[in-house]
């Protein structure tokens, strides 16, 4: 840990007493850097509303890190004025985890794709869920690989043709969010690129959690797998497909007039609401049973039918970080502060005297 | 040294005047070897039988010598755990050529080990362990005990495994527990041959096991009744006398490679006034480092155990980005991995140290067994134009050294710095003279804390001396910057993909490192007359061998001239007019000559290659006459 003064917080950057805070806006959190995107792509409306939420947060630029990896996402970060590392491919939750774990003071991000998080990063990113460290972790999914110019993805459809499958992927893809639930992620979330309302609410929930906020984001490559998402997120069919969770509510969707209900054997199905009867309706409980959050995630193959979009799940668990520093400050406690001399006097030593 | 008065009169401290009674010669140096089954406990009583003697005043070097495998089937060769020790009353550079004493539990270790043994070397055999059943696990035919295999050594059998069980019988352990405690005897037995005082080992038995009684009694009694035939029996008719070594005044204590390595990286945290934060993926034989500072909690030392090599090296490179001292510990299959990591630290230019301790090779290779292969390796292993200082120890107690001297280029030029140990010099270990705490280097971390180019901060705008860029730590009002893996500009670090520019920055982190050279001492020589025709150049754990072939030569009526090298990147900036200065230049390695051609390339000097990749740290007796050979012409 740096001797640098800095408050033990939670995560939220209150070290810049008296700092300008009230003043942040957009402006704060957009750097100097022109941003290079392919025009049309969704990280242009994900940028512009992180950078509009951050101030909401209270927290300055200066006590904000984010992190990323390779792939279109990986971008991200330059175009943030915070403090930033664009890493390699797959490795920014390692990166973030040495951040955040020695600097509780800061506000941690990590952004990453379909392919940087699931593919060659999947390891850092299921196990950064399961020791729960504080940052938050935004998965910018386009289910495909943009910036290698098409390739698919690991969340690519099964018979995806694309230039590396010119005959139809034969792999079977992830579920980003049944993964993250799977690795034991304390908050799981799903939301997309052009629903600025949707989005800002899932980022505020996710801010607030401490520990690992994973978030799924759906978000249009219009270049290599362009309309991916359009059954969920454009008009009018966007409105039948779209599953708004919200905590403690019974599961509605299609203007109220479908719902989710729990069907034979137990399973999670999509039915009328006129076609069940008002108990066999679900009620969100995100804080509830794992299980619960994981039939939801798997109500869907895919966006191209009614899929579930909001905060799968949200649970306290012990934070990455604070145990480590803990395990610190006790060792520190009980044996009193480390002597360097005495260390090394450690043992057997023994004596040799001028005299001879 | 000044000896106790019962020394003098040739019996070690603490020991019952009874033993008189037997002849005592003195030596000057012996080199033991104890082998036995992987789950006999050789290397506690070697490493037991080490402290005893590092109290007494002896110098001393060992050599652990152990199977990968935890257990291998019990009984068998490949199950052969062995320690080797040379202690004596001169100082000493290695842990023997060959034994003088091989002590053996059980029929594979005598089958495993007796080759290395000296000529009509002694060998003392746990005689209970020569049955049929182990005799065939171990491959003879006939019993070795029997047959003249041993004809030439001078041979003890002794029933250890009876013996102990009897000594401990009172206790009403099982037959399988009394049986555990025979290295006690073992170590007991050697104790007395060699004079070794009782109570450093019962004092440790005492802190070990204090709190069950049963197994610190069984122990005792073993180790006790070990020391006690031998001193009774007719069997021992002399025992051993080596004298304290001449030793610089000082208070001493006994330190492996691994330990002094882990101390190290404390002190540098301490004297740099920053935050250890040691990330690692287990691997042999470098968890030994990861084991060693997770217990320094109180030192501030932050440790996590990643979930593999590439998340160590990205978390300690984060910690890094953080303002703390971001460590990663590795072995060679672990440093493919952190490759790109190293690459991305680079061009970070950030502070961080990677430490490799070396074993053979390639891939899984033998993860017990020592090389050095992998210096062209920390020097080149990249892709692109990667370069990083690389120091390497040469002797465990110099690990400390070595830690702290990485940390201090890490920290002052704003790079990644490669350690390179080996599995030798880990597990190894040697007297250390205890450093001043306060003599030790400070390390001035120099956080930039405001604008460096009137109003505004620019990460890439460096240091004219050193080269050296701002660290500017997130939360340091003002200084916000994205840095990444893409190629940066000069001064401010935006991306670029302008060609000149590329080129400029290549140039500047070589040249940066290259300055290095700056602030490392020159290349020393060892020559005594000044007018030797052959220098024998060295890196890392080689040293010891180096010293004590030459010294062998020399005392021969030979000139030879020896220089070795700690930091391998740079070379101290005389190494060019060092190695050309004489005619002949011959590198021993304990690889295919990494050195050698990097000497070669970098110098154009045709200097020759002795190298051995067996596992095991070089032999001085094979360097000697190599060093003849090449004198002869």
């Amino acid at each position: 840990m740096s001797d640098e003064p800095m408050s033990e917080g939670n995560g939220d950057g209150s070290a810049g007493a008296g700092a300008p805070v009230g003043t942040l806006s957009k402006k704060s959190f957009t750097s100097d850097q022109e941003v290079r995107w392919c025009p049309g792509c969704g990280d242009y409306a994900i940028l512009a509303t992180v950078q509009s939420f951050m101030p909401e947060l209270g927290i300055l630029p200066d006590d904000t890190v984010f992190v990323s990896g390779i792939g279109c996402s990986g971008r991200f970060t330059y175009y943030m004025d915070t403090y930033g590392v664009h890493g390699i491919h797959g490795r920014a939750p390692a990166i973030a985890t040495g951040i955040a774990t020695s600097r509780p003071d800061l506000s941690v991000w990590v952004v990453t794709g379909d392919g940087d998080g699931l593919s060659i990063g999947g390891n850092h990113l299921i196990h950064a869920l399961r020791r729960n460290v504080n940052f938050k972790i935004l998965l910018f999914n386009n289910q495909i690989y943009g910036l290698t110019k098409g390739q698919y993805s690991p969340t690519s459809e099964e018979g995806k043709v694309t230039k590396s499958t010119p005959f139809g992927s034969v792999d079977h893809p992830f579920n980003p969010i049944a993964l993250a639930l799977g690795a034991e992620a304390t908050f799981v979330a799903r939301t997309m690129d052009n629903d600025k309302q949707h989005l800002t609410s899932v980022l505020r929930q996710a801010a607030q959690h401490r520990g690992t906020a994973f978030v799924e984001i759906y978000q249009n490559c219009n270049v290599f797998n362009d309309g991916a998402f359009d059954l969920l997120r454009e008009k009018p069919q966007g409105v039948h497909n779209q599953i708004r969770l919200e905590h403690g509510k019974p599961i509605l969707f299609d203007e109220d007039t479908r719902c989710v209900a729990v069907g034979d054997n137990g399973r999670l199905v999509t039915a009328n609401v006129d076609a069940v009867s008002p108990d066999d309706i679900v009620v969100h409980d995100m804080h509830g049973r794992p299980s619960l959050a994981f039939a939801l995630a798997h109500l869907s193959h895919g966006p191209n039918e009614p899929t579930c979009i909001g905060v799968f799940r949200e649970v306290e668990r012990p934070v990455y970080g604070d145990a480590m520093r803990a395990q610190v400050e006790q060792a520190t406690e009980r044996l009193g502060r480390g002597d360097l001399g005495a260390l090394l006097r450690s043992g057997d030593t023994w004596t040799v005297s001028a005299s001879t | 040294m000044s000896e106790p008065p019962d020394m003098l009169e040739g019996g070690p401290p603490g020991v019952p005047a009874t033993h008189m009674t037997k002849t005592v010669e003195e030596k000057e140096r012996v080199v033991i070897r104890f082998a036995g089954d992987s789950g006999d406990g050789m290397q506690l009583t070697g490493d037991r039988f080490t402290n005893a003697t590092a109290v007494l005043g002896n110098d001393l070097a060992t050599l652990p010598d152990f199977p990968a495998e935890i257990r291998a089937p019990a009984g068998t060769v490949h199950g052969v755990s062995a320690f080797q020790i040379q202690f004596s009353s001169r100082d000493i550079m290695t842990p023997g050529d060959h034994p003088n004493v091989l002590v053996a539990m059980n029929p594979a270790a005598l089958k495993a080990e007796l080759s290395s043994v000296e000529k009509g070397g002694t060998v003392i055999v746990n005689e209970d362990a020569f049955v049929q059943r182990n005799l065939d696990k171990a491959g003879f035919a006939t019993n070795p005990l029997e047959d003249g295999t041993l004809d030439g050594f001078q041979v003890y059998r002794v029933p250890m495994t009876s013996i102990t069980v009897r000594a401990v019988e009172q206790l009403g352990l099982t037959r399988k527990e009394a049986e555990r405690s025979k290295n006690m005897f073992a170590l007991g037995l050697v104790s007395w041959m060699y004079g070794r005082p009782m109570d450093v080992t019962i004092n440790w038995l005492q802190k070990k096991f204090g709190d069950k009684a049963q197994v610190f009694d069984a122990n005792v009694a073993a180790f006790k009744a070990g020391y006690n035939f031998g001193e009774t029996t007719e069997l021992f008719a002399t025992s051993y006398l080596v004298k304290a070594a001449p030793a610089t005044p000082g208070l001493y204590r006994n330190i492996s490679g691994a330990t002094a390595l882990a101390l190290g990286l404390v002190a540098a945290a301490e004297r740099s006034g920053m935050g250890l934060f040691y990330a690692s993926y287990p691997i042999t034989p470098a968890s030994e480092l990861l084991h060693e500072l997770s217990r320094l909690k109180n030192f501030g030392v932050m440790t996590l155990q990643a979930e593999d090599e590439i998340a160590a090296a990205g978390i300690a490179l984060g910690a890094a980005f953080a303002g703390e001292l971001g460590v990663t510990g590795t072995s060679g299959p672990g440093m493919d991995l952190k490759a790109e990591t190293l690459g991305l630290a680079v061009t970070l230019e950030l502070p961080m140290v990677i430490v490799d301790v070396q074993r053979a090779g390639p891939s899984t290779g033998m993860p017990t067994k020592t090389e050095a292969g992998d210096l062209l390796l920390a020097m080149y292993g990249r892709h692109g134009e990667s370069p990083m200082p690389i120091v390497a120890a040469k002797s465990p107690s110099h690990c400390f050294d070595t830690a702290i001297e990485a940390c201090r280029i890490a920290i002052t030029y704003r790079t990644p710095v490669i350690v390179l140990s080996d599995t030798y010099l880990a597990n190894s270990s040697e007297p250390w003279r205890l450093p001043d705490v306060d003599s030790l280097p400070a390390i001035d971390p120099k956080f930039a804390t405001g604008p460096n180019a009137g109003q505004e901060f620019l990460p890439y705008l460096r240091d004219p001396e050193t080269f050296a860029r701002p660290w500017a730590i997130p939360g340091t009002p003002g200084l916000r910057h994205r840095i990444g893996g893409l190629e940066k500009e000069d001064g401010t670090g935006d991306i670029s993909y302008d060609a000149e520019n590329h080129e400029r920055m290549t140039h500047i982190r070589a040249e940066k490192i290259e300055k290095i050279a700056d602030s490392i001492p020159p290349l020393e020589v060892d020559d005594p007359d000044g007018d030797a025709q052959l220098l024998v150049l060295g890196w890392g754990s080689s040293y010891g061998t180096i010293r004590a072939a030459a010294r062998r030569v020399r005392e021969a009526g030979h000139q030879v001239a020896t220089a070795h090298l700690t930091h391998l990147n740079p070379f101290p900036k005389n190494t060019g007019e060092v190695v050309r200065r004489y005619p002949s230049v011959l590198i021993p390695e304990m690889n295919m000559g990494q050195l050698a051609l990097l000497i070669r390339g970098r110098y154009l000097v045709d200097a020759r290659s002795f190298t051995k990749v067996q596992g095991l740290p070089l032999f001085i007796e094979d360097l000697e006459a190599e060093i003849v050979k090449v004198m002869d012409g």
